[in-house]
């Protein structure tokens, strides 16, 4: 085997030499190095959250049975409901279990885009930001192209915010032709919080059923169906604590979308499927632990956050932070980037092997890395969207996370400028 | 041995799974990367056809997770479209034979790539490529080419365009190794794809039918097919659906007077004119080839007596090749050989060792 010579000149200034890094098996959280600033992508699991599933894991009983071990079952879903539902101002018989985030999506905007259509064929058009997750952009788009809908995209300003002027103008193009609207409470990628109790007035006002995707707020800001008015709400357990597997759409009283999912007529005839009890009872216990401490959190991350802010712009001056002020317009615990010169992907691949790891925020295709579909509604162009890389902390993270990120990021950005030449 | 931070180039193969695996043993660092090359790829091998299908990728990244390291996709779609597709297009489009293999180990694999990984702070890219790396003897401090042990299976005709620089920060770990072991060696790590079937011919015509690929991307460009007197003797739907010294497929209305084979002698584009002829009128004694890669000696200022391989699996021709100018190399054969092909690489051996490599642009 050859023995490449590091001889070769560099284009470029010298740079310190690479650390020699020893092999590493993966590392996870909780491992010595890995420092871990993707809490929008999931979070680890609260202790209370993981012990009350692995007791339940323990426990046999499907939730629909008569007998006493379903009944046993039973109670463990009906309080879990009842604490989900104080805790989202909601009833209890408006939390309908799913598997998580994207699949209450589907329901919410299939389902009630079916529901509205059947009543009055001419109800064709989904108005929805630009800036939604995929789990509803896409599925706006399955209905333009294969149910008859027309997707209506509601422009996005530079910070991405909706206004609700923006959305009464596209409703009033031809209000009886709307099916529905979604828009997302805060965005996963820039953490823009977006004018929900507005923007659902303006829906009912035209008695247009409003859902919102509140899967990155709900846990940091005040996420309440009763509060805002909305007809259904996402939310879902692993963005807060809770396991993977499990979320809710919260629907109000009324509702009645056509369901995704038929089978043996659970959640109301809405969502049929045999109930996850130990994930549901975790996702209860994350919520209770997480709605407890909301305000707090939000106030102790936004602190970390806006000092991670402040010390990636020192290392590099010409880094724009994407989205809107940090303030109450923005989730506190994140923090979006665009790098001048640099491809998103070679950053993070330079950040992962120095054991931090983070996202760039979009959407992947086999590992590909999309521009930011985000970015680019807000008005960036492709060189901006593709540079980009989004910090977001969680309930574990501490001020050493953020220095580690700090003391490096001058220099992987350097590298990864020269990459890109 | 010093340790390296080494790119293990991995296409959801055998070869570079067990290539970045011996990188790994070795004591390097490794980093797995798989080479997103189309930009709308199918989700499906199907059998041995194409290559960089997500099923590919995700090949690529379960060897990765076996081998026990990192793994990433880096898209060069884009380059691999201007630079090899492309390229191979247009060769065609002016009656040369392309080897894509060629280009895209000369501008994707060892430059773009290469490029990226240094600037990111590897020493070197590593493949499953066939190919020995051996110092050059009486100078220890660079590299040359050489042939792998499994002669059936070795590449360095489609590497020897690398320069000796590229070459430096080359990685072949099977050049010692026959293909058979290889697979064996997959198994024996537990890695998946030990039976997974290789792929063949062109990786991004993934039903293997390039004239039709060619004809959707040049048109239909019909034309005469003439003997050397200038006789019309067919027509065809565009010349570049022919190699010189093809025999198949030509579609001619009548046999040849002495009712022997016709073979394809010469590509006219511009007028669009495949000129067929006997056998021996494929004899060709010597050849021009232009940008020359000298990787395993220096540039020579004197003729060379050396072995010329002049298609991929092709036979060694004894001969003298000397320099004409820095861009062009002239080689005589000593006996004649038949079906050279402009567009094709006349590599130059030393018994095993690459001793360069340049690109066929005349035969004579």
């Amino acid at each position: 085997m050859s023995n490449p010579n590091a001889n070769a000149a560099s284009a470029g200034p010298a740079l310190e030499p690479e650390a020699r890094t020893t092999q590493r098996p993966e590392a996870g959280p909780g491992s010595v190095g890995l420092v871990y600033l993707d809490h929008a992508a999931t979070t680890p699991m609260l202790p209370a959250a993981l012990a009350a599933m692995a007791e339940e894991l323990g426990q046999l009983g499907n939730a629909s049975s008569l007998h006493s071990a379903g009944r046993r079952a039973r109670r463990v879903v009906e309080e879990s409901r009842e604490i989900i539902a104080e805790a989202y101002g909601a009833r209890p018989s408006e939390v309908i279990f799913t598997s998580g985030g994207t699949e209450a999506d589907n329901l919410a905007v299939k389902g009630l885009y079916w529901a509205r259509k059947a009543a009055a064929p001419q109800r064709r058009r989904v108005l929805a930001s630009a800036t939604e997750h995929h789990a509803v952009l896409d599925c706006v788009r399955w209905l333009a192209e294969h149910e008859g809908g027309e997707a209506d995209w509601l422009a996005v300003g530079p910070t991405g915010e909706v206004s609700p002027a923006v959305l009464a103008e596209a409703i009033e193009a031809d209000p009886a032709s709307v099916a529905v609207i979604s828009v997302m409470w805060a965005n996963n990628e820039v953490g823009t919080v977006q004018p929900i109790a507005e923007l659902a007035a303006v829906a009912a006002e035209h008695q247009i059923p409003f859902h919102s995707d509140a899967v990155q707020a709900a846990g940091h800001l005040p996420v309440s169906l009763a509060g805002t008015g909305a007809t259904a709400l996402t939310v879902t357990a692993h963005k807060i604590g809770g396991p993977v597997g499990v979320g809710a759409l919260l629907l109000a009283k009324g509702a009645q979308p056509v369901p995704v999912l038929h089978g043996g007529g659970q959640e109301r005839d809405v969502r049929s499927g045999t109930l996850d009890v130990p994930a549901i009872r975790a996702f209860a216990v994350a919520v209770q632990t997480a709605t407890g401490r909301r305000a707090d959190e939000a106030k102790r991350q936004a602190a970390l956050r806006d000092d991670l802010v402040a010390q990636v712009l020192a290392a590099v001056p010409d880094a724009i932070l994407n989205g809107a002020s940090p303030g109450p317009g923005r989730l506190a615990g994140n923090a979006h980037f665009s790098f001048p010169g640099c491809e998103g992907d070679a950053l993070l691949m330079l950040l992962d092997a120095r054991g931090i790891a983070c996202s760039t925020g979009s959407a992947c295709t086999a590992g590909v890395a999309q521009p930011s579909h985000v970015l680019l509604a807000m008005g960036a162009d492709d060189a901006r969207a593709r540079g980009s890389l989004r910090f977001s902390l969680g309930h574990c993270t501490e001020q050493s996370d953020v220095d580690a990120l700090g003391a490096v990021i001058g220099e992987v950005v350097e590298r990864a400028r020269r990459a890109a030449r | 041995m010093t340790t390296l931070r080494v790119l293990a180039a991995m296409s959801g193969g055998v070869d570079s799974a067990v290539a970045a695996a011996r990188a790994a043993e070795a004591g390097h660092d490794v980093t797995g990367v798989h080479l997103a090359l189309s930009s709308n790829p199918s989700s499906y091998r199907t059998g041995a056809r194409g290559c960089c299908t997500l099923e590919d990728a995700r090949d690529a990244r379960r060897a990765a997770d076996v081998i026990g390291i990192p793994f990433y996709v880096w898209d060069m779609a884009d380059r691999f479209s201007s630079d090899v597709v492309e390229d191979f297009v247009a060769e065609y489009a002016r009656g040369h034979t392309p080897n894509p293999c060629l280009r895209c180990n000369e501008k994707i694999k060892f430059a773009a790539v290469l490029d990226r990984a240094v600037a990111l702070g590897f020493d070197a890219v590593c493949t499953g490529h066939y190919a020995r790396l051996e110092p050059v003897p009486g100078d220890p401090g660079t590299t040359r080419l050489g042939r792998s042990a499994d002669p059936g299976k070795d590449q360095s005709y489609v590497l020897a365009v690398l320069t000796s620089q590229q070459l430096s920060r080359a990685m072949f770990p099977l050049g010692d190794t026959p293909k058979d072991a290889v697979r064996k060696e997959a198994a024996d790590r537990g890695l998946g794809v030990a039976e997974k079937p290789d792929s063949h011919d062109v990786c991004f015509i993934s039903d293997g039918d390039t004239r039709a690929f060619l004809e959707r991307h040049l048109g239909s460009a019909p034309g005469d097919i003439v003997e050397t007197d200038g006789t019309v003797i067919g027509s065809h739907h565009g010349s570049y659906g022919f190699t010189i010294g093809q025999r198949k497929g030509l579609h001619i209305d009548r046999p040849a007077a002495d009712g022997r084979p016709r073979f394809v002698l010469s590509i006219e584009p511009v007028s669009r004119t495949v000129t067929v002829g006997p056998a021996e009128a494929l004899d060709v004694l010597e050849i021009e080839a232009a940008r020359p890669v000298w990787s395993g000696c220096a540039p020579p200022s004197e003729p060379v007596d050396c072995q010329v391989q002049l298609r991929a699996h092709g036979d060694v021709h004894p001969a003298v090749c000397e320099p004409d100018g820095d861009d062009c190399v002239r080689i005589r054969l000593r006996e004649p050989a038949r079906g050279v092909a402009p567009g094709q690489a006349a590599v130059f051996y030393d018994g095993d060792a690459v001793l360069g490599s340049a690109t066929i642009s005349r035969t004579g």
